[in-house]
């Protein structure tokens, strides 16, 4: 697949699409150019997006482009919100936009933590929600929904342990076919 | 004896000590690390996920409906804003238009939901802080609203009442009545809780000039509700990017001046007023009429209508036992949520279960400024900072 860049006159930096599909804005943009698309969207007097409110990260594991990383920026000046996609293959590095924003910081830990997504140039990427010790990135479409260890009080040791996870019954995914 | 230079200096150390998880003031399971100097930090490292329930995780394997409850759980003292958020977004995926009556009612319990939020953002704040009477006035307030959200959907928290579509059901007989007995008598509650606090000395001693933040700064670290407005940023989703019908209401944004936790408090109380105000303004316009869309395939239909037409059985039983796809597509939808702004990003591949729910939670952006809010004060006021942050870990953990 090739990426067609657009050097539309709308907007100061390199993009890849832009739409406005119930009025919300998003722009797609190559992985090399995110970061200084978020500073220009942040900084140039015409856009002024300076509060960054969410970062999320998806998975498509069907496709080449594997994963995805979706910012959402809001201009208090404007009133407006705008939300910039990019698209990464499995293993691709992204930069850390913690220099542009401050509160990036513990989006992307998340990221890094649920998908496995690194970010350059983050210099705190720890994980976040998942417990100490924790292994594999449970947001990743191939982990399974029950996991696979199982923590349990072990009254002889006196601390909680972790087993491999047993399950009575296979977990079933039920679909407009299986469900009935 | 002569002394050697290095035994005139003693070399010391950073204190670092562990607060939480299991602490009353860290409001649910925060884990922080404090390192102190003497007793001002130094540096604050919150340690979060203690309570991950990997909500987004089980809501992709749910499908829309089923995914709704799970909403309630996150913030669980701001119940019905988020399922409204979550009904919010899948409505604008699927293009749903909902009742003018519906949208009243949802702008009543959004109120509610406010009110019930603040007093106990503000009664567990002034418990942290030392004063327990505010704690069990505002948690006897918070009982007669739980009942009223008992009274619409059966359980007092965990209403799952607003839905894709609409609602669960119409009110039920003499609810409004009730409800405008409780908006009279509920300003003399406010005034009471802040005779005790507004102006008490200790109050003041501990919260005036605690964390402060700049307007630049707040923005920076990505705030937003009472967050925001304490730092004197007049930004409501409500007034900025209206949903249901607030457009239509008179109301106030109170917006602080120097962003310190007594802002903060000063904001809450003043925003329960206001709430108070669009739950009166609720009941002089609401009319009679459909509290759900009469799009059949993604709304319940009435008992009535089940019991009169074979095809409402059908569509009933593929609603409740199947679910229902929405069309592929995308989208960030936010409000105002009692503790800030709630977004919910669904992606939805046109099938019946989300492809993918991102929760943004307002919490989780506000934790994370902790440390720089705390950095120079006192040990005691990083739990005043933590509760006019109004931290509740069902939503930063998920």
């Amino acid at each position: 697949m090739t990426l067609q860049l657009n050097l539309n006159k709308s907007f100061v930096f390199p993009f890849i699409l832009f739409s406005n599909k119930n009025f919300e804005a998003t722009l797609v943009v190559l992985p090399a150019y995110l970061f200084f698309s978020i500073k220009c969207l942040k900084n140039h007097v015409n856009y002024r997006y300076t509060l960054l409110s969410c970062v999320s990260g998806v998975d498509f594991n069907a496709s080449t482009y594997r994963f995805a990383v979706v910012y959402d920026l809001i201009s208090l000046d404007f009133n407006k919100r705008i939300r910039v996609k990019t698209f990464l293959k499995e293993g691709q590095l992204l930069d850390s936009i913690t220099v542009v924003f401050v509160n990036a910081n513990w989006w992307e830990r998340e990221i890094w933590d649920f998908f496995g997504i690194f970010f350059n140039q983050n210099l705190d990427l720890r994980r976040i929600l998942t417990d100490y010790g924790f292994e594999g990135f449970p947001m990743r479409k191939d982990f399974p929904l029950s996991g696979y260890f199982e923590l349990s009080y072990n009254s002889n040791k006196k601390r909680v342990v972790s087993n491999l996870l047993e399950l009575s019954q296979e977990h079933r995914l039920f679909n407009s076919e299986s469900s009935i | 004896m002569k002394l050697k230079k290095k035994e005139l200096t003693k070399s010391v150390k950073n204190f670092t000590i562990n607060f939480g998880p299991q602490h009353p003031a860290a409001h649910g399971v925060l884990r922080l690390i404090l390192e102190l100097s003497g007793e001002v930090v130094e540096k604050a490292d919150p340690h979060i996920g203690l309570l991950h329930r990997g909500t987004e995780k089980l809501i992709e394997n749910k499908n829309f409906l089923q995914a709704l409850p799970y909403f309630d759980r996150l913030d669980y003292v701001s119940m019905m804003a988020q399922e409204h958020t979550y009904s919010l977004a899948v409505e604008t995926l699927s293009d749903l238009k909902i009742p003018e009556r519906a949208k009243i009612i949802r702008v009543i319990f959004l109120e509610i939901t406010r009110i019930l939020n603040h007093l106990l953002a503000i009664g567990c704040h002034a418990m942290d802080v030392g004063a327990m009477t505010p704690f069990l006035w505002a948690f006897e307030e918070r009982e007669k609203l739980m009942e009223f959200y008992e009274r619409v959907s059966g359980a007092r928290m965990h209403a799952a009442f607003i839905r894709p579509g609409g609602l669960y059901a119409d009110l039920p007989f003499g609810f409004l009545d009730d409800l405008y007995l409780f908006v009279f008598q509920f300003n003399t509650r406010i005034d009471e809780i802040e005779e005790m606090l507004t102006s008490n000395r200790i109050w003041k001693e501990r919260l005036v000039d605690i964390g402060v933040v700049s307007a630049k700064h707040a923005v920076d670290w990505g705030f937003s509700g009472v967050m925001l407005r304490g730092s004197g940023i007049p930004w409501d989703l409500r007034k900025s990017q209206p949903y249901e019908c607030y457009s239509s209401f008179k109301f106030k944004i109170p917006v602080g001046n120097s962003g310190d936790c007594y802002d903060r408090y000063l904001i809450r109380v003043e925003e329960m007023r206001q709430s108070l105000s669009l739950i009166e303004q609720c009941l002089n316009v609401i009319k009679k009429g459909p509290v759900k869309s009469n799009t059949c395939k993604q709304v319940s239909p009435s008992r009535v209508e089940i019991k009169n037409s074979m095809e409402s059985v059908i569509h009933h039983f593929k609603y409740y036992s199947d679910g229902y796809s929405i069309p592929t597509g995308e989208t960030y939808t936010a409000t105002e949520a009692p503790k800030g702004e709630f977004g919910v990003y669904l992606l939805s591949n046109g099938t019946e279960k989300p492809y993918r729910c991102k929760i943004k939670a307002p919490g989780f952006g506000h934790l994370q400024a902790l440390s720089f809010m705390s950095v120079g004060h006192m040990v005691a006021d990083v739990v005043t900072i933590i509760g006019t942050q109004d931290i509740v870990f069902g939503e930063i953990d998920r």
